[in-house]
C-alpha cells in the first residue's frame, strides 16, 4: 500500500527524523492561511499523488508551457495562485502513464537552502533477505539512469535483523554519502531512525530522493516516497487509515475487499487463475495467441464460492472485456469450488461475452459436471493451450 | 530415489486443527499412506484429531513441536497455521531441531521471514517456503497440498517458484509418459528457506533424476543465479537435459502480480533477462506454459 509524501513524512516525523514543516491541504481558499503558519519566506507547493516524476510533471489542462507539479513560491500571493493552478486538475508525469493523475491535494511545505544533494532507500534485499540501505551522492536525479550510467556511484549495506544499525553501518553510509561535520553527526542519528521506522511500520520501501545537506550544514528528508507491506497491514491500523482509495483503480478497490490479486490491464480478455504463476502464464499464453490480457487476476488457494462470485463479477464490469478465461488446476484451490462459483455469477449478472472454462486438478471431475449439468453456455477446453486458443478465436471471432 | 522425502518421512502438522489443515492431512494420507504422524495445537495437547473422511485416521495432537518431535520421531513438520502466526510456528519448528519444515501458508509479513531467515542460518533446519504448494515424491509421500492424482512415477525432477506452475509441469511430465521423481515448489514470497540451487543441486546429484524443469518468475534474480550455478556445475561435469518456463513475460514494470516476490522494479527481475540467462545456461525454455512437457521431450530426443 502506497501512501502520500505528507502522510510518509509525519510518520518519519514521529520517529525523529528531520522534515520541513508543512500543511496539506485540499482546496486553494486554504493556501493563504497553511502558508502563514509556516516561517517563509521561501514555500514548496507539491502535488501529492502517488507517483514519482512529479516536479517534471506536466498538468494535462496547463498546456506545455506551465509549470510542473512541484513549485516554489516567494510570496503567499504565489503560494495561492499556484494551489489553484494545480489543485483539480490532472499531472502526467513519467510514472502515472497518459492518463496521468487528478491533484486533490496540495502540501505546503516551508522551502530550504540546498547545499548537496543525496539520495538514500531503504528496502528488503532478497538476496540476503535483509533489510538494506542504498545510498548514492547523486541525489535529487532518476536513481534507475543513475544506476544504469554510473554503477560504481550506488552503494548497497544489508543490515543484521540480530544488531540492527550498528555505529560501524552508521559511520560506512557517512562516508559513502561525504558527510562531515554535522551532516555526519545527523547522519550517524538519522540512519538508525529511519530502519526503525521501516521496520517497525513494516515497510517495503522507503525512500528519501533527494536527503539534503542544507546551507546550515545539517540534513533534512526533502521528498519521502513510502510504501508498505500488504502482508503485514493487519497490524497497523494508523497505516491502513492512511490510504488514499481516489489513487487506486475502482476494480482493484473492489477485489481487495474479498482479498482478491487484482491488476487492471488494457487487453480484452478477463482471466479469472487460481495462483500467481498460473496467472501470469495465462496472461502470457493469451499473448503467444495474438490477444491481450484484460486482468491479472489469482483468486488465491482457499477461495470461497462467494469470492469467486465476486471475482467473476469485478471482471464482468470491465467494458473493455470481450470474452473470459476461466483457467483452474485445483491443489488446496478445489475445482468444483470455481464452477459453483462462477454459475451464481452468471446467474445473477448475466454472460454477454464468450466463456472458456478449463479445470483441473483437486475435484475436477466434480467441477466439471456443475459445468456442463447447469446449462451454463460455456466453451470447455481440455487444457491450458487448448484454452487459450479457444477464447482468442471466441474474441476475434467475434470481432 | 526422490530428493528430500520418501516413504520413510514422518510427518508433523502444524495448525493441523483448522479446515485448511485438515483436508489435506485427509488427502495426504490417502495419498499412498503418507507418514502423518501428529498435529500440533498449543492449547489441544492431549487430544485427538479424526479424518472427516476415513473413521479409522486418527492422530495424537501435541501442545509443542518439540513434544509432538520426541513423542513421534517426525523428520519433518507441515506448517499450516495462519499469517499472523506463521512465521512463529516456523521459529518453534526450528527450535525443536526439525530438520525439514514446509511453510504452506501465503501472506506472512516480510519482516517475519526476515527474522525467520536469520534465525535458519544458524539452524540446522531446512525450511521450503513459505508460499508454496509443498513437496511430493510420486507414490511414497505428499507435503502440502499438490494434488496427488496428477503425479507418476518417473524420471523427471520438477522445481518451481509457483504452485499451480508446479501441476502444470508434473501433469505434463506425466501425460508425455516421463513421470517425476520428486516435485518441489519453493515458493513465491521475496524471502523464503530454499531456493532454485538448493533443489537443482540435489536433483543433479540423484541418479534416478534424469532430466529437470525449472519454473521462475518475474522479480528478484534467483533465476540468474540457478542459471550460473548451472553453468559453473556443466564445467565440472555435472550436467542433465533440462526444460523451462518463466512466468510474467506480458506483467507491466512496477506492479506486484500477486505474489509478493513477483515485481519488476528498477528495470530488474524482467522475463527476457531471466529466460537469456537459463538458454546460455543450456535450458530450453519453453514460450508457452502449456508445452512444458513437450519441450522436455524434445530437449530428451537431443
Amino acid at each position: 500500500m502506497n501512501i502520500h509524501e505528507y502522510q510518509a513524512k509525519a510518520v518519519l516525523k514521529e520517529f525523529g527524523a528531520p522534515v520541513a514543516e508543512g500543511i496539506a491541504i485540499y482546496s486553494a481558499d486554504e493556501a493563504e492561511a497553511a502558508a502563514k503558519k509556516l516561517p517563509g519566506p521561501l514555500w514548496v507547493v507539491k502535488s501529492q499523488i502517488h507517483a514519482g516524476g512529479r516536479g517534471k510533471g506536466k498538468f494535462k489542462e496547463l498546456g506545455p508551457d506551465a509549470k510542473g507539479g512541484v513549485r516554489l513560491a516567494f510570496s503567499l500571493e504565489e503560494v495561492t495562485a499556484h494551489a489553484k493552478d494545480m489543485l483539480g486538475n490532472t499531472l502526467v508525469t513519467a510514472q502515472t502513464g497518459d492518463a496521468g493523475k487528478v491533484v486533490n491535494r496540495l502540501y505546503i511545505e516551508d522551502g530550504a537552502d540546498i547545499e548537496r544533494e543525496l539520495y538514500l532507500s531503504i528496502l528488503v534485499d532478497r538476496t540476503c533477505g535483509q533489510v538494506a540501505f542504498v545510498v548514492s551522492t547523486e541525489g535529487g536525479m532518476d536513481i534507475e539512469a543513475v544506476a544504469e550510467e554510473t554503477p560504481e556511484k550506488i552503494h548497497n549495506l544489508p543490515i543484521s535483523p540480530d544488531t540492527g544499525v550498528t555505529d560501524a553501518d552508521a559511520g560506512k553510509l557517512c562516508d559513502w554519502l561525504e558527510l562531515t561535520g554535522a551532516a555526519r553527526e545527523d547522519g550517524m542519528k538519522l540512519f538508525p531512525i529511519l530502519y526503525t521506522a521501516f521496520v517497525e511500520k513494516d515497510m517495503a520501501l522507503l525512500e528519501v530522493n533527494p536527503l539534503i545537506v542544507m546551507k546550515d550544514g545539517h540534513l533534512r528528508v526533502l521528498d519521502a516516497k513510502v510504501s508498505f507491506d500488504g502482508n503485514a497491514l493487519f497490524r497497523h491500523d494508523d497505516i491502513f487509515a492512511l490510504r488514499d482509495e481516489s489513487e487506486e483503480d475502482a476494480k482493484e478497490i473492489e477485489a481487495s475487499k474479498y482479498d482478491l490479486a487484482y491488476v487492471a490491464l488494457d487487453g480484452d480478455i478477463g482471466c479469472m487463475v487460481n495462483g500467481a504463476g498460473l496467472a501470469m502464464a495465462t496472461m502470457d499464453i493469451i499473448k503467444l495467441y495474438g490477444s491481450e490480457p484484460a486482468n491479472f487476476l489469482d483468486v488465491g488457494g482457499g477461495a470461497t464460492k462467494e469470492k469467486v462470485t465476486a471475482a467473476f463479477k469485478i471482471i464482468t464490469s470491465d467494458p473493455n472485456v470481450k470474452g473470459i478465461l476461466v483457467n483452474i488446476f485445483g491443489g488446496i484451490m478445489r475445482c468444483d469450488v470455481i464452477a459453483e462459483g462462477v454459475l451464481a455469477a452468471v446467474t445473477e449478472v448475466g454472460l454477454q461475452v464468450p466463456l472458456v472454462v478449463r479445470l483441473e486438478g483437486t475435484n475436477v471431475e466434480l467441477g466439471k459436471k456443475i459445468i456442463s449439468e447447469s446449462g451454463m453456455n460455456v466453451i470447455a477446453a481440455d487444457d491450458l493451450d487448448d484454452a487459450a486458443q479457444k477464447i482468442v478465436k471466441a474474441v476475434k471471432g467475434g470481432a | 530415489m526422490s530428493i528430500l522425502v520418501n516413504k520413510d518421512t514422518k510427518i508433523i502438522v502444524q495448525g493441523l486443527t483448522g479446515k485448511t489443515g485438515t483436508f489435506h492431512t485427509e488427502q495426504a494420507l490417502q495419498y499412498y499412506g503418507t507418514k502423518m504422524v501428529g498435529g500440533v495445537h498449543p492449547k489441544k495437547g492431549g487430544s485427538t484429531w479424526s479424518s472427516g473422511v476415513d473413521a479409522s485416521a486418527e492422530l495424537p495432537i501435541f501442545a509443542s513441536v518439540g513434544e509432538a518431535k520426541e513423542a513421534t520421531g517426525a523428520d519433518a513438520s507441515v506448517i499450516y497455521v495462519p499469517p499472523a502466526g506463521a512465521g512463529a510456528a516456523i521459529i518453534e519448528a526450528i527450535d525443536a531441531e526439525v530438520p525439514f519444515i514446509v511453510c504452506i501458508t501465503e501472506g506472512i509479513p516480510v519482516a517475519d521471514m526476515i527474522k525467520v531467515k536469520a534465525k535458519l542460518e544458524k539452524s540446522k533446519s531446512r525450511l521450503l517456503g513459505p508460499n508454496c504448494p509443498g513437496i511430493l515424491t510420486p507414490e511414497e509421500c505428499k507435503i502440502g497440498i499438490m494434488p496427488g492424482s496428477i503425479f507418476k512415477k518417473g524420471s523427471v525432477g520438477v522445481v518451481s517458484r509457483s504452485g499451480t506452475l508446479t501441476y502444470e509441469a508434473v501433469f505434463q511430465t506425466s501425460n508425455a509418459g516421463l513421470g517425476q521423481t520428486t516435485a518441489v515448489g519453493i515458493g513465491g514470497d521475496p524471502v523464503k528457506g530454499t531456493e532454485f540451487i538448493d533443489i537443482l543441486e540435489m536433483f543433479l546429484a540423484d541418479d534416478e533424476t534424469k532430466s529437470i524443469i525449472m519454473i521462475g518468475e518475474i522479480g528478484g534474480s534467483a533465476e540468474e543465479e540457478a542459471a550460473q550455478f548451472l553453468m559453473d556445475e556443466a564445467k565440472k561435469g555435472r550436467k542433465k537435459p533440462m526444460a523451462g518456463f518463466i512466468a510474467g513475460r506480458t506483467a507491466p514494470p512496477g506492479r506486484t502480480m500477486g505474489h509478493a516476490g513477483a515485481v519488476i522494479s528498477g528495470g530488474k527481475g524482467g522475463a527476457e533477462d531471466k529466460i537469456a540467462a537459463m538458454e546460455e545456461a543450456g535450458i530450453k525454455v519453453s514460450p508457452s506454459p502449456a508445452k512444458l512437457g513437450e519441450t522436455l521431450l524434445e530437449v530428451l530426443k537431443g
